[in-house]
Parts: C-alpha cells; sequence; structure tokens
C-alpha cells in the first residue's frame, strides 16, 4: 500500500456515489466539448477560404445574383489568374427530403481552382473522345460531356447508398421541378474543412433548365496569382460595378466564409454561457459529494493525525480524491466528445465542414475538469487540513 | 530517565464563554517500562491528560516530556512527525479504517517512514502475527470480532516501535472473555518488550494488571 492506493482505497468506500459523481462529470464535460466543438467546426468553417481566392457576391445579399457578364470583366483584370462561377441549388432528395446535402452549379473552372483542396477518386470512363482543358483533372472527361453530369463527395455517396454512373432525381426548391443526374465522378477532400458531402454540377445545365437561360450568377470565385494584390484587386473589382444594377462585395474567400458563419448570430455566445453553466452545476455536484465524504470521514481523519499524518497530507489525500473523479470525468467526457462527434462525421447538410472537437478544446476540458476537482475538493481538504484531532476523535467517542 | 514527565500541566476549555477547568496542576513521572493505570470517574479528565502525553493537544500551562522531548517546544508538524515515531494508540473502539484489510491498516503508520513497501507489508505481517493474527491478514474490520479488532489496532499501535503506549479503555467495548486477552497481550508488550504502557480504565480489574494505578479526580491527582 502506498499513499496513491490509500487515495484510491478511499474512492472505492462508496462505489455507487463514486461512479455517479464521475458519470454526471463525464456527461457535463461531453456537453461542454460538445458545445466546443460546435464553436471549432464554426471556426473550421472560416479555414476553408484561401488566401489566393477572392469571392464577388451581390453587395446587397448572397441571396441577390450577378450578371454572368461580370466574368469576362473580372477576368481581364491584371492578377486574376481565373474566374469560377457558383449557384446555390437547394433542392432535396424526394426520397429523403429530411436528409439534406448541399448542392452547387458550377462552371469548368471551377475545378482547377479548388484542386488543391479536393482530389477524384472515382470517375466514370469517357463514352467518346472528349479534349479536356489543360490544368484539368483527365478523370473530369466523362463529366464534362454529360450537360446532366454531377461530381459528388465520397462521403455522400456511400451515406446516401449511391453509385458511380448511377442517375439521381432531385426535386428543385429555388428552381421547381424534378432534376435528373448522373454521378460521373467522385472526389475525396484534401483539406478536412472542405468537407465530402456537396453536389456538383454544371452551370450550365441550371441556368438552361432553372433559370431559361437570363444567366444569373451566384458568386465569382476569383483565382489570384499573388494573394498580396488581393486587397487592390477587391477595391477594383467593386469599383467596377458601383454604379450597375447589381453592385458587388469582394473580400477574401476566408472574410467570405466568416461572413457566412457571422450569419449564425449569438450561437457561438449562447452556446458559452451554457457550457459554463453546465460546469457550474457540475461543481456544485462535486462540491457536494467531496464535503458528504469528509463528513463521513471526520474520526478517520483523526486517526490518520493520532497516528502522525501531517495536515499537510491529509489536505493533498481528499484534494487528490475529488481530482481524480473529476479528472477520470474529465477524460471520458472530453475524449468521448472527440471521438463521437468527430466519429459521426455529421455536417449540417454540408453547410459546415464536418464537425470538430479540436485538441485544444479537449485540452480546456480537462482542465475545467481540474479546475472543478481543485474548487470541489478545496474546503473539504481545507477543513480535513484544520481538523483538531481531539474534536475528530470526539465524534465517535 | 523518565518515559514521561509532566510539571504543573494545567488545561482548561473554553466552552462558549464558560472557561471549564479540567486538569489542575498536574504533575507526574512514569518510568521507563512502567506500566500504569489511569483511573477516575467520567469528567475526571483522564483522555484529557492522555491526549496531552500524545501529543494530540496542548495544556494551557505546564510542560509535557516525553521520551526526553519536551512537547511544548513542537510544532505542528514536528509533533505529527514525533507521534508517528514515539507514541502507539490504542483506542476504546478500535477507529480501524474500515475500507483497509487488516494488514493494510496496521501498514498505515509505516507509510510516514521512508521504507519499501515490501519492508513495509514483512514488519505489519510480524506485528499482526505477534497479536495472533497471522491468519487475518487480508481481512476487513466487519469480518472481525471486537477482539480481534482491537488486536489489530494493537499491531498498529506497535508497528513503528514506539517507546510509550497509550491506551484508552482498550477493553472498555469488549466481552470479559475478550478483555482479558487484550489485557494479556498488554501486559505482555510491557513485560517482554519493554513498552512503556498508560492505560486509562473504568475497571478495577484491568488497573490490577498494570504495575501502578493512579487515580485522577476533578483534575487532581490522588494516590
Amino acid at each position: 500500500m502506498n499513499f496513491f492506493s490509500l487515495v484510491l482505497v478511499n474512492l472505492g468506500r462508496n462505489k455507487r456515489r463514486t461512479i455517479l459523481t464521475l458519470l454526471s462529470v463525464t456527461v457535463a464535460l461531453f456537453l461542454f466539448c460538445s458545445l466546443g466543438g460546435v464553436l471549432d467546426t464554426l471556426q473550421e468553417a472560416i479555414k476553408v477560404g484561401s488566401e489566393t481566392r477572392l469571392v464577388t457576391r451581390n453587395a446587397i445579399s448572397l441571396v441577390f445574383p450577378m450578371p454572368l457578364s461580370y466574368r469576362d470583366r473580372i477576368a481581364v483584370l491584371p492578377g486574376v489568374k481565373s474566374v469560377a462561377l457558383q449557384n446555390w441549388f437547394g433542392a432535396t432528395d424526394p426520397k429523403n427530403p429530411r436528409n439534406f446535402f448541399a448542392q452547387f452549379g458550377v462552371d469548368d473552372a471551377f475545378f482547377p481552382i479548388y484542386a488543391g483542396d479536393m482530389t477524384l477518386v472515382e470517375a466514370s470512363p469517357p463514352q467518346a473522345d472528349v479534349a479536356v482543358p489543360q490544368g484539368m483533372d483527365p478523370k473530369l472527361a466523362s463529366y464534362l460531356a454529360e450537360q446532366t453530369a454531377c461530381v459528388v463527395g465520397e462521403k455522400l455517396l456511400q451515406k446516401m447508398g449511391w453509385k458511380l454512373g448511377q442517375t439521381v432525381t432531385l426535386s428543385g426548391t429555388i428552381y421547381p421541378g424534378s432534376w435528373p443526374f448522373t454521378i460521373r465522378a467522385v472526389y475525396r477532400a484534401r483539406k478536412k474543412s472542405f468537407g465530402e458531402e456537396t453536389m456538383f454540377f454544371h452551370w450550365k445545365y441550371l441556368n438552361e433548365h432553372g433559370m431559361q437561360g437570363r444567366a444569373w450568377v451566384g458568386v465569382y470565385v476569383l483565382d489570384l496569382g499573388d494573394p498580396g494584390r488581393a486587397a487592390d484587386l477587391a477595391k477594383q473589382v467593386d469599383a467596377m460595378f458601383e454604379n450597375s444594377d447589381a453592385a458587388t462585395r469582394t473580400e477574401s474567400e476566408q472574410a467570405f466564409q466568416a461572413g457566412f458563419v457571422s450569419m449564425y448570430g449569438n450561437i457561438p455566445f449562447v452556446l458559452r454561457v451554457i457550457g459554463l453553466a453546465v460546469v457550474f452545476a457540475i461543481l456544485l455536484v462535486a462540491a457536494n459529494t467531496m464535503m458528504m465524504a469528509f463528513r463521513e470521514r471526520v474520526s478517520e481523519f483523526g486517526v490518520l493525525k493520532t497516528l502522525g499524518f501531517e495536515d499537510g497530507m491529509v489536505f493533498r489525500m481528499v484534494l487528490a480524491e475529488a481530482a481524480i473523479i473529476t479528472l477520470g470525468g474529465g477524460l471520458l467526457g472530453s475524449l468521448g466528445a472527440k471521438l463521437a462527434i468527430e466519429g459521426s462525421g455529421f455536417n449540417v447538410g454540408g453547410f459546415l465542414p464536418p464537425m470538430s472537437v479540436h485538441w485544444s478544446t479537449v485540452a480546456t476540458g480537462i482542465g475545467v475538469a481540474f479546475l472543478v476537482g481543485a474548487v470541489s475538493g478545496l474546503i473539504p481538504a481545507w477543513q480535513a487540513a484544520r481538523l483538531r484531532i481531539v474534536e475528530a476523535l470526539r465524534r465517535v467517542e | 530517565m523518565a518515559a514521561v514527565e509532566i510539571k504543573q500541566v494545567r488545561k482548561v476549555y473554553q466552552r462558549d464563554t464558560q472557561k471549564v477547568q479540567v486538569l489542575d496542576g498536574i504533575s507526574l513521572e512514569i518510568a521507563k517500562g512502567d506500566f500504569v493505570a489511569l483511573m477516575g470517574p467520567s469528567g475526571s479528565g483522564k483522555t484529557t491528560l492522555l491526549n496531552l502525553i500524545g501529543g494530540l493537544d496542548r495544556p494551557t500551562s505546564g510542560d509535557v516530556i516525553v521520551s526526553g522531548t519536551s512537547l511544548s517546544g513542537l510544532k505542528g508538524r514536528e509533533l505529527a512527525k514525533w507521534r508517528a515515531r514515539n507514541i502507539g494508540f490504542i483506542f476504546q473502539l478500535y477507529n480501524l479504517i474500515p475500507v483497509l484489510t487488516a494488514i493494510q491498516n496496521v501498514e498505515l503508520p509505516l507509510l510516514l517512514v521512508p521504507m519499501s513497501g515490501k519492508e513495509r507489508r514483512k514488519r505489519a505481517r510480524t506485528a499482526l502475527e505477534l497479536v495472533g493474527l497471522g491468519d487475518r491478514l487480508a481481512h476487513y474490520p466487519r469480518q472481525l470480532s471486537g477482539g480481534q479488532e482491537q488486536r489489530v489496532a494493537i499491531a498498529r499501535a506497535l508497528v513503528s516501535d514506539p517507546e510509550v503506549l497509550l491506551a484508552d479503555e482498550p477493553t472498555g467495548d469488549l466481552d470479559r472473555k475478550s478483555g482479558e486477552e487484550i489485557l494479556n497481550l498488554v501486559v505482555r508488550l510491557n513485560r517482554e518488550f519493554g513498552k512503556t504502557i498508560l492505560m486509562v480504565t473504568h475497571d478495577p480489574h484491568a488497573a490490577e494488571r498494570a504495575t501502578h494505578a493512579l487515580h485522577l479526580d476533578k483534575g487532581v491527582l490522588s494516590n
């Protein structure tokens, strides 16, 4: 037997109470880290953006489009390597309307610009020889040859139970009607934050069948040669369309994503408040448990001191008991949250990157557990240390 | 040199607004190897005197010297260390830790001494064998009879080989037969191992087993 085993034996004194307290700390820290994970994921969403890309959208709001004619005017600006366009589609799977996922109509320039973020892992062989533009993955040949073709993320493919070459029909919401798509390629994200639950299809298909050729564009993505010129170019683009019907707002892709995240409003603040409330509640539970454990053992502390245990040793013993319960619960809850949340792959239908709990959040959770242990154990430990032997022994005799 | 020297010790407790004098200028010497029974009615100050000798409490005035050390000169930490080395306590209600086995209870005082775990277990086993419980090492207090529990408590008091043993009514909670066995053990510790023993008791039969008997009444010693 040693000091540590003495602490463990004491924890086993009332196993039910110890386990229940450990579980309550575990659940609280699981919740705390899960809420932290939501904040982490929102932060992660901002990281999708690249420094070498600008996004141009309608200055009024993201929901208002811009004319296609802007593309050529932007593309000729010095410093702009290429321009891609992208429209939110927002259709649902009629077989499972709740199983929402993101779809975008994109032009051919989109794929070379995002080649660093995604890689094609499967593709249908082309029916005939198709000239694939320079800089574009040859695996897109079959996709390029077919107007109703689409490229889907690997996880989306698995989640929906689709297969390469399969034709799936979606129900349009913004663009009503039945929309058949044939899966011609499957991508895997190079960066986790890019996500693998999105469908990309031809913007031309959307324009011809959904917009009757009006050629509206949701956002333009500008690929720059030199990120140092991003601020200047953003000003140039916006100045160019300042007095038009659809004035623009151009910003870095990161700022664009941050703006998108900001649409969640005060949710991060609410989550932090809930997290703190959970921690405070568990602090009271742990403190109550430790006080009960102290009161039950007053005479034993007297015996230990009679045998020669110093006040400091008794203090450390009680504090160690509290720390083991809360740290144990903290480790289980925090790591459990990381494993469960990241394992679920939940991504709000592709609106956000897959949910993740950063190691820093796990470490914060464990730190909070340590703090709860220290605070809840401090008073009983202090009382046990200050206990006068004669008074402690009198509790029994 | 006397094992225990008590010089003009007074002890006054403050109970609310009232001062209660428990010991009134007691002086006493207990020789090394002596076995003294301390008798007296309830509230006469027996346990208080025992607590002062064991360094569990401090006198209001006067000095307590045990094995040549004046306890008034020792601060909290030093007093705890001194107690671990020099005093063995035997309580009326045994005061074993219920979640520890017999051998773990006996090992407890040795946790305060730099010693390997193996050596600790060896010494604890020897102490338990000495009190006749070599076959009850892994038993928890609830699995032992009252007499056996008190023997474990005696082994715990002995294991660090203190010079002085202080026993507060060691047979007070036992039947006659078990009480007799415990008294035999205490006498043996005195005679065979030369331990200086101060035993508080109400029982004249138990007091007869001691070499001397002291009577305390209203905080004053009388022969």
